[in-house]
């Protein structure tokens, strides 16, 4: 099971250490893990999706909690969320191959955001399932590079308390 | 507002916690501190090793229930505490670790002496600070005292780049912490308590599971009105000997790997465990589906993550055991529990701790103890180091109050005893102190017998001397077929070694010798070392094979 947990802290020294440091110390499984600024300068945002039962789940988060400069962690419900990720993929194409490739970009509302003579890059945004399905149609053209920012969350219609 | 420099401020804050016992060491990066101690009134206390100056903090702060406070310079000063830390962790005991660091402009560059301190001790403190502006300095001590001894104690780190005790700044010690990420829970939820107290008073063979966490809250009186209101047996942890009283008819000791067999057979009969302040640690439950597998548990416990964390509960109350023990007695029914306390009684009889004595001058370990017990009318402080011994002092003397015996249960430290003796004396000036060392465990913070002679502690220093590793021998005799590898340890003269430091010391192998002896180290005046010969392969029994279910116990 996946779980999204949406994680306030202190912006003070070394806290992104301390989050990774507890996760490995712990044995726990991170799939993905952002950190961003908020509306409020001395409070980060991170992002973490984690692998595990409902009972690791309840470790991660009380021992997150131990955590002098965690203020809140809220596991966000899947379905009332809007979840995002970005991906850059560099695909490996051929002159005649190139409007192919444009076209599956446009369907996935991706652009095209640098065209080298025998390679693409695409930018494209949107939950992992929608970014695993523009991957797995562009592998065969020959992916040279990708990388994803993993995913970030927010509740849907109400500002998370 | 006074103008200090940042020596200055670490000594005025410390009055401010009420320190007045600090331990150390020096060099360059602290030196500045070290410099304003010069004239402070402070009592400094100069350890041999900077893991000694460690370990006697958290012996001071296990013996008075106060905070340990010591010092340590950058680089191997810091590096050296990191076992101390560790230890304090793991039996959540409150201490702040002041260390020096480079200056601020060469952090990163590796300087002279620098060692990423704050990152070294990450996970093995409650929380740590790197200060890098003497304005910060002030409210970060605060913060630090206010996390280590509140909630679940534990170790805190504030590492000092050396331009921060240089640099001069106005001395405004704040009268509150803002910690918004921290806010440690007291009070039980009212629902949980009445659920408690509902299924203790149903229960009809009720078990208290007592751990350090009573102690941490000084629970003992709420501890003993509830065990006595309704009868209920007590079973204590390593970490909580002596908090019930173990010379009454309702206390059955420890229970665990090497618990007594009448605690273990309470654990697997009783119908309702309440576990207080315990953390259900594998030396204690064995193989965990059967631990206590006919009771309900009910948990209480300050920390929210321990819930759960090993064992699943039916009724969970976060909070302090003192609080919520106070919000529950008054809902618990005056009760006889007839059959069950006639059970425990059975259990006493029928399988005491026992060892094989053969009349000989042979001096047996378990004999020492209850030799000690005697003379010292069971009111000494005992302070232990790791191994065979530490267990036979858990089992064969009696405990009557808390903070009496004094052990590193968590880590399991060899080289924890002897300086944490010698803080467990200062912290309890007015107690008789006595270390029960291994031969091997007090080879590995000898240079802390220096300490002890120099400011004359005057604590008693019996070595269990066996020439073995003796533990790790006897789980190779059991489980390796005497396959001894690496465990036959020749031991020094101890007594030779002891009077060079100026200590007296004597050897005793005598049955018939070792009372005189006994009398004669305790009525010292100052540190006295005995050297008491013990049969080489002597085993703890009973015991509960690691993994194995309490049921399985062997020997005793
Ligand atoms: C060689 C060796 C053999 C050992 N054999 C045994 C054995 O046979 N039996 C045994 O018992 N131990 C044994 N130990 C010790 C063992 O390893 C553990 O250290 C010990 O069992 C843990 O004790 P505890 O459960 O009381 O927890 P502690 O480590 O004392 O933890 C305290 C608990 O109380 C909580 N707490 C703290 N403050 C409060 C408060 N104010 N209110 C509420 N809760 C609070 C904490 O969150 C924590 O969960 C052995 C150790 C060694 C080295
Ligand atoms: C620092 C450290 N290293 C290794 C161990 C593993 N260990 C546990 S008990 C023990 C033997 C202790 O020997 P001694 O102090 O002579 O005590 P005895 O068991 O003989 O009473 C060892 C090596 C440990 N607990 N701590
Ligand atoms: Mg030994």
């Amino acid at each position: 099971m996946t779980h999204i947990l949406s994680v306030s802290v202190l912006n003070k020294p070394g806290v992104l250490t301390r989050i990774a440091g507890l996760f490995s110390r712990r044995n726990f499984n991170i799939e993905s893990l952002n950190v961003g600024k908020t509306e409020n300068p001395e409070i980060s945002r991170m992002t973490i999706v984690v692998q595990g039962d409902e009972k690791v789940l309840e470790q991660v988060t009380k021992q997150l909690h131990k955590l002098i400069n965690v203020l809140k962690i809220t596991e966000l419900d899947k379905n009332s969320i809007v979840e995002r990720d970005l991906i850059l993929i560099r695909v490996k194409c051929t002159r005649k191959q190139r409007s192919e490739i444009i076209q599956i970009a446009d369907t996935f509302r991706a652009q095209i955001v640098d065209v080298a003579p025998d390679s693409l890059m695409i930018e494209a945004t949107g939950t992992e399932d929608k970014l695993e399905a523009l991957t797995e149609l562009l592998r065969d053209f020959g992916i040279a590079e990708f990388v994803r920012t993993g995913t970030v969350a927010l509740s849907r219609g109400q500002a998370a308390k | 507002m006074p103008e200090l420099n940042g020596g200055e401020i670490i000594i005025e804050s410390l009055k401010k916690e009420n320190v007045d016992v600090v331990f150390g060491y020096p060099g360059g990066a602290v030196i500045n501190l070290y410099d304003a101690l010069y004239n402070s009134d402070l009592k400094h206390y100069l350890g041999r090793h900077e893991q000694g100056v460690v370990h006697a903090a958290d012996g001071y702060a296990r013996s008075s229930g106060k905070v340990g406070v010591c010092i340590a310079t950058s680089g191997p000063g810091g590096t050296n505490l990191v076992t101390g830390l560790a230890n304090a962790q793991m039996d959540s005991i409150p201490l702040v670790a002041f260390t020096g660091q480079v200056s601020s402009s060469l952090i990163g560059k590796d300087a002279f002496q620098e060692a990423d301190i704050t990152g070294i001790s990450l996970p093995i403190t409650k929380h740590n600070f790197l200060v890098t502006d003497i304005k910060d300095l002030a409210r970060t001590i605060k913060e630090a005292f206010y996390i280590a001894r509140t909630g679940r104690p534990g170790p805190v780190l504030i590492d000092l780049a050396k331009d921060v005790t240089q640099a001069v700044a106005e001395f405004d010690y704040p009268d509150r912490v803002d910690l918004p990420g921290y806010r440690p829970t007291f009070e039980g939820h009212k629902l949980q308590i009445n659920k408690a107290a509902k299924a203790i008073n149903e229960a009809e063979r009720p078990l208290l599971y007592v751990g350090g966490g009573a102690v941490i809250s000084g629970a003992e009186k709420e501890l003993r009105q509830m065990a006595d209101k309704a009868k209920i047996p007590v079973t204590t942890t390593l970490m909580a000997l002596g908090i019930y009283p173990e010379d009454q008819p309702l206390a059955l000791e420890m229970l665990g790997m090497h618990g007594t067999q009448y605690a273990n057979k309470a654990t697997i009969e009783t119908d309702l465990l309440i576990a207080v302040g315990a953390r259900f640690d594998d030396r204690v439950t064995g193989k965990l589906d059967e631990f206590a597998a006919q009771a309900d548990i009910i948990q209480i416990d300050i920390d929210p993550a321990e819930i759960g964390k090993n064992l699943d509960v039916e009724i969970p109350i976060v909070g302090d055991v003192k609080t919520v023990l106070q919000e529950l007695i008054p809902y618990i029914e005056e009760k006889e529990n007839g059959p069950w306390q006639e059970r425990i009684k059975e259990l006493k009889e029928k399988f005491p701790l026992k060892y094989e004595d053969d009349g000989s001058e042979t001096i047996k370990p378990q004999y020492i103890m209850e030799e000690i017990d005697k003379y010292t009318g069971g009111e000494a402080t005992i302070v232990t180091e790791v191994g065979q011994h530490q267990m036979w002092a858990a089992q064969f003397h009696k405990y009557k109050k808390p903070r009496q015996f004094i052990t590193s249960g968590g880590l399991g430290t060899m080289g924890y005893g002897l300086p944490a003796a010698i803080g467990a004396q200062i912290g309890q000036p007015k107690e008789k102190v006595v270390l029960i060392a291994g031969d091997g465990s007090i080879q590995m913070n000898i240079q802390e017998l220096g300490t002890a002679q120099a400011y004359n502690i005057p604590i008693k220093i019996v070595i269990f001397n066996n020439k073995y590793l003796g533990m790790v021998r006897q789980w190779q005799e059991i489980f390796f077929e005497k396959r001894y590898s690496s465990t036959k340890i020749p031991a020094p003269n101890f007594v030779k070694m002891g009077e060079a430091y100026g200590i007296w010391s004597k050897s005793v192998d005598k049955k018939s010798e070792l009372d005189s002896a006994l009398k004669e180290a305790m009525e010292h005046d100052g540190p006295a070392i005995l050297d008491v010969h013990i049969p080489e392969e002597e085993n703890v029994y009973p015991m509960v094979p690691a993994g194995a279910g309490l049921k399985d116990m062997i020997g005793g």
